[in-house]
């Protein structure tokens, strides 16, 4: 018995230095490289404050360290998010994107968006999160509903899936009869990225993210219930009605975050919690909840330097590059476990 | 003083829609009920009443004269636990982490088991036998196993009552077995009640020491095995047409063959049960003789023989019994004769035989070569 325990221990031990020791090297790496090429010792100068020219300066303080910001904080909310609602709808393949959770958030941000251009050019961050939270809420609604009357796994996602080419259609003929110059804005991030984050913006999403993200940790233990099915979660004294709500409200809350700044974001949500929980072989949300976090950390940093850098000074829409990263994945899945319904 | 487990005029349902009303349950500490009744009766539906699952549609249920809606689920997971038929779906969880979630309402916020949490789990795991299952996937193991791990978890929870929903469906004899006794083991040592559906009535019969019947709109009975398991409650309460149940046996015998009986079985002492049953089979009516009414054989022929002469128990066969007998034996044209000693009280059986032989009937040994 000591030694399956040590095992274990090793192996957990271990997935959370390689993931330590990818997120350093990946958040190094978004920082060093970019069109512009600026040299390692002058980064150094600039973080540690002491010159630098100013242009140079500019690029690492205004533009790639919020980036990188970004990515690493909306990374891990978009991938905690999906593990929740893969524990809701106890649905491996359940996520934000494939829920059209993150499409519905897209569609009031957009609204919100153009209503606010054509006065005043200036969008608050935080009324930016309200409109893509009363997004998802709405999808995630609609998802409720049909969860209600469709009882199988399989026709759930296909109906979230419809849910979020309804949002994106109608999102696109917002856009069409937009004004010209909120076009381009919006152009740029309905196609999902993580550029243009400004330092404010990285405050605002920390903030509730990292409040969020805090919150789900601290509900590990009725998590593991409810992994059980709700009877049984409720024969362990959990809450049921309570839980699900919360359940409900958190996983959209990290999703509207994610769409608010970075627009609809594919696949990391079922992708890196998969990949988690096969690495450190357990479910136990204890140890899954943060280890996710950091990978999806980790994931958003690769792909969002991928997409800068693979084609640079051409960039690739983030959304492209976690589809051909974390479709696969999920083919595997569907695959491997035979999802039933 | 009230009984431990009480329910008071407890009416249980779906959406509002009463099924089964005025339900009185008492229960002392330590004691198994079972609930028996037809498929789709409404077993499931108390249980999940019972253990507020489902919210009952009016009456009370008490635990410990506490009343089980001043309850929340916290308070209730020290007194219940469930073992439930819904498959479980896991993912990555082995044996062990199964059986630990039964630790959750004594776990902190984090729901970290504490060493005295992993000698529980051990202990829960080694009586019902599971304990090299640990490190095993619970999606990998057998239905048989599987059961057996979710006892260990309703165990390890430490509750004062155990609800268990068909506990013993998809499990072999020998599991079965191992599992009732574990609930009698439960029941007598840890003091703990026991309440369950079971399919299988003559497990029922041995295991349990009250039995409720559940079938339509009321509880038709409840009460001890030697009260409920009588040929008539029975046979009503399963609405059995095409069989019969026999209370002392805890088994069914298949459909009576009908039609005119042209063989005589001359049986006793155990001899004729084989006979009967082949005949059956072979749907060939007969009728069968002289048993004693203390005879084994007598309890299966009642249910398959379309006649039966007997005799009162322990006394000679007499002159009229053998006579109406052998009236009957001669309108047949085929005998089987099961006997091959005879003691005082049967030797008319032997006259039988003989009277058979020279009437020219045709007399075999067994129905297999008919």
């Amino acid at each position: 018995m000591k030694d399956e325990l040590i095992k274990k221990r090793l192996r957990y031990a271990a997935v959370l230095v390689i993931f330590l020791i990818l997120f350093t090297l990946l958040l190094l790496l978004n920082i060093i490289l970019g069109s512009v090429d600026v040299r390692i010792s002058d980064i150094v100068k600039i973080l540690f404050g002491q010159g630098g020219n100013t242009t140079d300066q500019g690029i690492i303080w205004k533009v790639r360290l919020p980036r990188t910001m970004a990515a690493v904080l909306l990374g891990g909310a978009l991938s905690l998010s999906g593990f929740l609602l893969q524990t809701f709808f106890n649905n491996p393949i359940a996520g934000p994107y494939v829920l059209g959770i993150s499409s519905g958030a897209k569609l009031t941000v957009a609204i919100y968006m153009v209503m606010m251009f054509s006065r005043t050019h200036v969008v608050g961050s935080y009324a930016l999160i309200i409109a893509a939270f009363l997004g998802a809420m709405l999808s995630m609604g609609f998802v409720l509903l049909m969860a209600r009357t469709v009882r199988s796994a399989s026709m759930l996602i296909v109906s979230g899936v419809m849910i979020g080419y309804i949002c994106s259609a109608i999102t696109d003929f917002i856009v069409t009869f937009a004004d010209d110059a909120s076009i381009v804005n919006l152009h740029n991030w309905s196609r999902g990225s993580f550029s243009g984050v400004s330092w404010q913006d990285v405050q605002v999403m920390a903030v509730v993210v990292l409040f969020t993200s805090a919150v789900v940790f601290l509900l590990s233990k009725p998590i593991g219930a409810y992994q059980l099915g709700e009877s049984y979660a409720q024969n362990m004294g959990v809450n049921i009605k309570a839980f699900r709500i919360t359940l409900v409200l958190l996983s959209s809350i990290l999703s509207a975050c994610v769409t608010a700044f970075a627009g609809p974001i594919s696949f990391v949500g079922i992708a890196v919690p998969h990949l988690v929980k096969s690495f450190l072989k357990t479910s136990k949300p204890l140890l899954v909840i943060p280890i996710c976090f950091l990978g999806g950390a980790i994931f958003c940093l690769g792909c969002d330097l991928i997409s800068r850098t693979l084609f640079s000074p051409l960039e690739l829409s983030i959304s492209s590059v976690t589809a051909v990263i974390g479709a696969p994945i999920v083919i595997s899945i569907l695959l491997r476990k035979k999802v039933r319904g | 003083m009230d009984a431990f487990f009480r329910t008071q005029r407890l009416t249980v349902g779906y959406n509002g829609i009463p099924l089964i009303k005025d339900i009185d349950i008492q229960l002392d500490k330590g004691q198994i009920l079972s609930l028996i009744g037809p498929n789709g009766s409404g077993k499931s539906t108390i249980l999940k009443s019972i253990t507020n699952y489902l919210k009952s549609i009016c009456g009370t249920v008490y635990i410990d004269n506490r009343c089980l809606d001043d309850m929340n689920n916290r308070d209730l997971s020290y007194e219940v636990s469930v073992v439930l038929t819904e498959k479980l779906k896991t993912e990555l969880m082995t044996c062990e982490d199964v059986v630990a979630t039964g630790r959750y309402p004594y776990t902190g916020m984090l729901g970290i088991l504490s060493p005295t949490d992993h000698v529980k789990v051990r202990d829960a795991m080694e009586l019902v036998n599971v304990w090299e299952l640990r490190d095993r996937d619970f999606t990998e193991i057998s239905d048989g196993q599987r059961q057996r791990i979710l006892l260990a978890r309703a165990i390890c929870q430490e509750p004062r009552i155990i609800v268990l929903d068909e506990p013993t469906s998809f499990l072999d004899v020998r599991y079965q077995l191992e599992l009732l006794n574990i609930l009698r083991t439960m029941a007598k040592e840890r003091d703990i009640t026991v309440i369950m559906s079971l399919h299988e009535l003559d497990l029922a019969q041995k295991v349990s020491d009250l039995v409720m019947c559940v079938k339509g709109e009321f509880v038709t009975r409840f009460g001890s095995p030697k009260e409920i398991f009588k040929k008539e409650i029975i046979s009503e309460l399963y609405e059995l047409s095409n069989g019969s149940y026999n209370p002392l046996f805890g088994s069914f015998e298949m459909q009576r063959p009908c039609g005119a009986a042209k063989v005589f079985v001359i049986a006793g002492g155990g001899t004729g049960i084989y006979e009967y049953r082949a005949l059956q089979k072979k749907q060939i009516p007969f009728v069968t003789g002289i048993l004693h009414d203390n005879d084994i054989d007598y309890q299966v022929a009642q249910d398959l023989a379309s006649e039966v002469f007997c005799e009162e128990s322990f006394t000679k066969i007499r002159q009229e019994i053998y006579d109406r007998a052998l009236k009957r034996l001669s309108s047949c044209d085929t005998v089987i004769h099961c006997l091959n000693r005879y003691g005082e009280i049967n030797e008319k059986n032997r006259q039988l035989y003989q009277e058979a032989l020279s009437l020219g009937l045709r007399v075999i040994p067994s129905a297999d070569i008919m």
